[in-house]
């Protein structure tokens, strides 16, 4: 059990970097391929070539400052956009609770214990947030603190500590950066072709034009188009991305949560009396959607199985979860061995 | 010349083989350390915790003297034995003795459901979200230690990691293991008192 947990950590350290690759890729290709495709189109003209590949190494840069930037201020980011504050001294008989159970969870899960904050919203839901393990965030809405009892409760909370202690929070924090970064650039580089586009048929008229080769025009015109295919598409792309990352994660978190409590039953318990507060969580915005335990924006995508459900839902069915989560429960008092079904 | 390079690129490999076995070892023990570490923490929680909520019910319960005198008897016996308790001699011992705290803590409080106004107060309300707080953790981070320590025993006696485990100084550690019947039956205590 321990060992597959490390095996998952590991698993999402590799994700993580393959991630950060695809995106640099694409950052270079965004940048790299303008300069190609205005080199190109400039090749032959009397006046300005454009022979050193400024765009590329500008939004490289750019793409890499801002995203360490969002990745850094990521957490607070979205703690504060739901409006949450810190819990740091219960005053109530639940808030004592949640402290404890968190500090419990901490215990189990073998790690540090997290920030605990308390988003003022009617509705149950929680999330975790940070950039790693040791700067953890915990948030749960006060619906959540009145609505479930105390064993459901710490279920919720293990699944919570599950995404921290498997490093999902980290992915799904670099994820968000990423993806805040290339919408910035696509948007970007959108005004700036139409933008120039307006200023080269006034300005120049079809000096460009003239000026290409034969054989060279159709070309151009092909990078052109897939390069702007690209840029436009990335942020639709990037986002069915980081619901697909999501959706694995929770069957897991799910799981490692059950391992960490040993009673898979409360958490089924827990996701039956969320999902029937069918209420969307008002306070926890689309962008942060994936981080919750159950799917804020009360979608109705997240019932069904099919491809579109698939391809644009943050979190897998309830009824999936809930069912997995019964059978790991029966298999356990069967045998006395914890194991994820599948 | 061939074979020469051979037989030095084998034992440069096998060299470095073991020193990460061996490190690897010596973080498993770390790890084990640290939640034993853990547990005691927990326990003297715990162990503090029995004479404040002794003191709480005390004057109420007159007539129960029996039980608070037998939870008392048990506290004082675990403490004794935890102070010697180490991973590798003596974890049977206060288990034992901690399951028998479990049980006469358990029986107290079979006791204080009879009685409805004691219930009521908030000292007593706080005392018990505490207990239950505290036995959670003693048994979460139990449940830390087995799982490490049981990594930590299986590494240490496989090929060929047992050819390095004499130079990192590992020794089999004993897992916490739950003597009594009782206490098996009920893992968990739930106290609060929030409505299902």
């Amino acid at each position: 059990m321990q060992a597959n947990l490390f095996e998952q950590q590991a698993a999402n350290r590799k994700r993580t970097a393959v991630l950060v690759l695809v995106f640099l890729l694409f950052f270079a290709w965004v940048g790299f391929g303008g300069d190609l495709v205005l080199g190109l189109w400039t090749a032959e003209s009397a006046g300005y070539r454009h022979a050193f590949p400024w765009f590329g190494i500008v939004t490289v840069s750019a793409a890499v400052g801002l995203t360490i930037y969002s990745w850094k201020r990521g957490a607070k980011e979205v703690l504060w956009s739901t409006g949450a504050w810190e819990l740091i001294e219960p005053a109530s008989e639940n808030e004592r609770m949640l402290v404890n159970v968190v500090e419990e969870m901490a215990i189990a899960s073998g790690q540090r214990v997290p920030t605990i904050w308390i988003v003022p919203d009617p509705d149950p839901n929680a999330f975790a947030t940070g950039t790693d393990p040791e700067r953890a965030h915990v948030a749960v809405t006060e619906g959540l603190l009145a609505l479930l009892p105390r064993n459901e409760l710490q279920a919720v909370i293990a699944h919570e500590m599950a995404h921290v202690r498997n490093y999902d929070v980290k992915l799904m924090t670099l994820l968000a950066a990423l993806a805040g970064v290339l919408a910035l650039i696509a948007d970007g580089t959108w005004r700036m072709i139409r933008y120039g586009r307006v200023r080269g048929s006034v300005g120049r008229g079809g000096a460009a034009s003239r000026g290409g080769k034969k054989g060279a025009g159709p070309l151009i015109v092909i990078l052109l188009i897939v390069w702007v295919v690209c840029v436009v598409l990335a942020p639709l792309v990037s986002r069915i991305l980081a619901f697909a990352v999501s959706r694995k994660r929770e069957f897991l978190a799910d799981a490692t949560a059950a391992q960490f409590t040993r009673d898979p039953m409360s958490l089924a318990n827990a996701l039956r009396r969320i999902e029937d507060a069918a209420e969307p969580t008002k306070a926890i915005k689309r962008g942060s959607a994936h981080l919750c335990i159950a799917d804020p924006l009360g979608r109705r995508l997240n019932h069904r199985q099919g491809f579109v459900a698939d391809l644009m839902a943050s979190h897998p069915p309830m009824g999936v979860r809930v069912a997995r989560l019964k059978a790991m429960a029966f298999k356990y008092e069967q045998t006395g061995v914890l194991a994820d079904v599948d | 010349m061939f074979m020469t390079w051979v037989f030095v690129i084998l034992i440069a490999a096998a060299l470095l083989w073991a020193l990460s076995a061996y490190n690897k070892l010596i973080s498993l023990k770390g790890q084990t350390l640290n939640a034993w570490k853990q547990i005691d923490v927990q326990l003297k929680r715990r162990h503090d915790l029995i004479p404040n909520l002794v003191e709480a019910v005390k004057g109420a319960m007159e007539f129960e003297r029996d039980t608070l005198e037998a939870v008392i008897q048990a506290r004082n016996q675990a403490v004794k034995i935890q102070a010697d308790a180490l991973p590798t001699g003596g974890v049977k011992a206060l288990a034992g003795a901690e399951a028998a705290l479990s049980s006469a803590l358990s029986r107290l409080n079979v006791v204080v459901e009879r009685y409805p106004d004691l219930k009521a107060t908030k000292n007593v309300t706080q005392l018990q979200e505490e207990l239950t707080t505290t036995e959670n953790r003693v048994s979460f981070a139990r449940q830390l230690y087995n799982d490490t320590a049981t990594t930590y025993n299986i590494r240490q006696q496989q090929v060929p990691w047992n050819l390095v485990a004499g130079f990192a100084k590992a020794e089999l550690v004993e897992l916490w293991e739950i003597t009594d019947d009782t206490e098996r039956e009920v893992p968990k205590v739930d106290l609060s008192m929030k409505s299902k």
